[in-house]
């Protein structure tokens, strides 16, 4: 390709107006994703699940593939493989280490079998492409339909599993104490989970999936620890790296994952680069840096 | 017994100001805080003890000391609710225990949150308050108000917004005594919360538990393998070892003979300046800092 091209490629905003109409249905999409991976992020990094979130996603991936490979709906393909991932996980092995290992084993037999199914597939090569590295500009209002009423149910449940959930991630034993079903909420948390992650695929694709839950969270929790704020700013990220991402892919003919997994980037860069100069705050610099971690 | 819940906020308010004597006196009234009968708790055919008849009094301060693997710590999962006895009945407020009840505030063993955790001081505490409730906190002021009420009992202000990763052992165990009396209970379980905590602040946190039963008549039961921080405050000594058990003031129980006895073998109690010494524990590492006895469930 000559290097000249390169560039239009990727940022081409030639006849965006009459473009934009045509992605409506994405950004609609790709707001209620970024609020559910803003949220559920957040859970993600106290639980310390962003292993789990890569291998839920591969086998979510194998999901989608089978769908694919039989003709159907491959948003519900996805579901399926990334639920039953979840739920393995969630009763698998209660110490990180456990668990991390049984990823370990899952993760390879989920890509392994979803390359399977795409070679199998006869159908138009940029479907399969698009499983792996994300599509989302040719979403339907039927799938955008899907999305949304699975966006609203995860909310929903997070929202009401909200504190115990808190409570059973940051301190397991006294929660425990304190009569909260830590056992039977980190199942729950795992379906969800398993939605969100599925969801996320529709729009980044099944290796990119990180960017979307677990890079906004990460970012907000390097500029606060008020845990009002993180969940503000994670859904602030990732809906912002969604849509911002949707909008510059408009006119390239490059997918949209690399602009939202760039931006999201970007966004932790600079907050680690906020949150380092605020190293030890409320400890050694005294009232000043204190009330700067208060002001939420 | 009917539930007695008391209005909460109003209750430990005036309680911190009404100071020591009044509250005693006026809770030695109630039912025992704690009351064991005939409990026995056995693993397989490992019995840890039997024929366990306790009763401890509302502002009672029991501590509960033995060798690794004699049942300490499942003997606070038994009055928690977790772990169901073998033999009898174990009963907190006159009701048979159960997961999750607000008569019992628990003091876990220091464990150091992760650096990077979103949570502050007053989050900690917060959940203490009402982290087992469902769905998301809506109240505001009443709730804020609670919290740094709980913060100034146990002198904590200064660092409320702090995020708990950066908090020092000492301090985060101040916090975990606010979020155990977050529900101004009637029971504290505490299971040896000075483990890893400098002098000053083994003596700043008994003395903040020692204050929290004589001010609210709070009955505690301490588990610890090293009685001398808190020889000062304790009515009884619950000794457990060799499956048998030891119930009595610190004088009857820790005595050459009585330790002789349940160990099978001579051990030594020295008293000096009002400080004890045991010397000659068969099990060398039970005194030992740093060990705890997770490994017995």
């Amino acid at each position: 390709m000559d290097p000249n091209d390169i560039f239009p490629a990727i940022f081409n905003f030639e006849d965006y107006g009459q473009l934009l109409p045509l992605v409506t249905n994405s950004l609609i999409a790709g707001a209620a994703l970024g609020l559910v991976g803003g949220l559920i992020g957040t859970f993600v990094m106290l639980r310390d699940l962003a292993f789990a979130v890569h291998g839920i996603a591969e086998l979510s991936f194998a999901g989608a593939a089978f769908a694919l490979l039989v003709g159907a709906n491959v948003i519900f393909g996805s579901l399926a493989g990334s639920v039953i991932a979840a739920v393995i996980l969630g009763f698998m092995g209660k110490r990180a280490r456990d668990r991390n290992s049984s990823i370990g084993v899952i993760m390879p037999f989920g890509l392994g079998l979803g390359i399977l199914f795409l070679s199998l597939y006869e159908g138009r090569s940029a479907n399969k492409f698009g499983l792996l590295t994300g599509q989302i500009v040719s979403v339907d209002t039927v799938q955008v339909n899907l999305m949304l009423i699975c966006s609203a149910v995860v909310i929903a449940a997070l929202l009401a599993i909200w504190r115990p959930l808190t409570f059973a991630s940051a301190d397991p034993e006294l929660a425990v104490a304190r009569g909260v079903p830590a056992g039977k909420l980190s199942v729950v948390f795992m379906v969800l989970l398993g939605l969100a992650v599925a969801l996320s695929i529709q729009i980044v694709g099944a290796l990119l999936v990180l960017a979307l839950v677990i890079t906004p969270a990460a970012a907000a929790m390097r500029v606060t620890a008020s845990p009002r704020l993180v969940v503000l700013l994670s859904v602030l990220f990732a809906t912002g790296s969604v849509l911002g991402g949707i909008l510059l892919a408009l006119g390239g003919r490059i997918p949209i994952s690399p602009y939202v997994t760039t931006i999201s980037f970007l966004i932790y860069v600079a907050c680690r680069i906020i949150g380092s100069r605020r190293t030890g705050y409320g400890r050694t610099g005294g009232q000043a840096a204190r009330n700067a971690v208060t002001a939420s | 017994m009917s539930e007695a819940e008391p209005e909460q906020a109003a209750t430990t308010a005036a309680a911190a100001v009404a100071g020591t004597s009044a509250g005693a006196a006026a809770v030695t009234a109630r039912a025992a805080a704690i009351e064991l009968r005939r409990a026995g708790l056995s693993y397989g055919d490992r019995v840890l003890w039997e024929n366990l008849d306790l009763s401890v009094a509302p502002g009672e301060f029991l501590a509960v000391l033995g060798p690794n693997g004699s049942g300490k710590t499942s003997l606070l999962r038994v009055l928690l609710g977790l772990q169901p006895l073998t033999t009898g009945t174990a009963l907190i407020a006159g009701q048979r225990v159960r997961t999750g009840s607000r008569h019992i505030g628990y003091i876990p063993q220091q464990k150091a949150f992760r650096a990077g955790s979103p949570l502050r001081a007053r989050d900690l505490v917060g959940l203490g308050l009402d982290g087992h409730r469902w769905g998301i906190r809506l109240r505001g002021r009443a709730f804020r108000q609670r919290v740094d009420e709980l913060l100034e009992v146990v002198g904590a202000s200064a660092y409320a917004d702090v995020p708990v990763g950066m908090l020092s052992g000492g301090e985060q165990q101040r916090l975990r005594a606010a979020q155990a009396l977050a529900t101004d209970p009637q029971v504290l379980l505490c299971d040896e919360p000075l483990l890893s905590l400098d002098l000053h602040h083994q003596q700043a946190v008994s003395a903040l538990i020692d204050g929290q039963r004589r001010r609210s008549g709070t009955a505690v039961v301490f588990v610890t393998h090293e009685i001398n921080p808190i020889i000062d405050y304790v009515d009884r000594v619950l000794y457990l070892a060799g499956g048998q058990f030891r119930v009595g003031t610190p004088e009857e129980v820790m005595t050459t003979e009585v330790l002789s006895d349940m160990y099978g073998t001579r051990v030594r109690v020295i008293r000096n300046e009002g400080r004890l010494v045991v010397v000659g524990l068969p099990d060398a590492t039970t005194h030992e800092h740093g060990q705890h006895e997770g490994d017995e469930d």
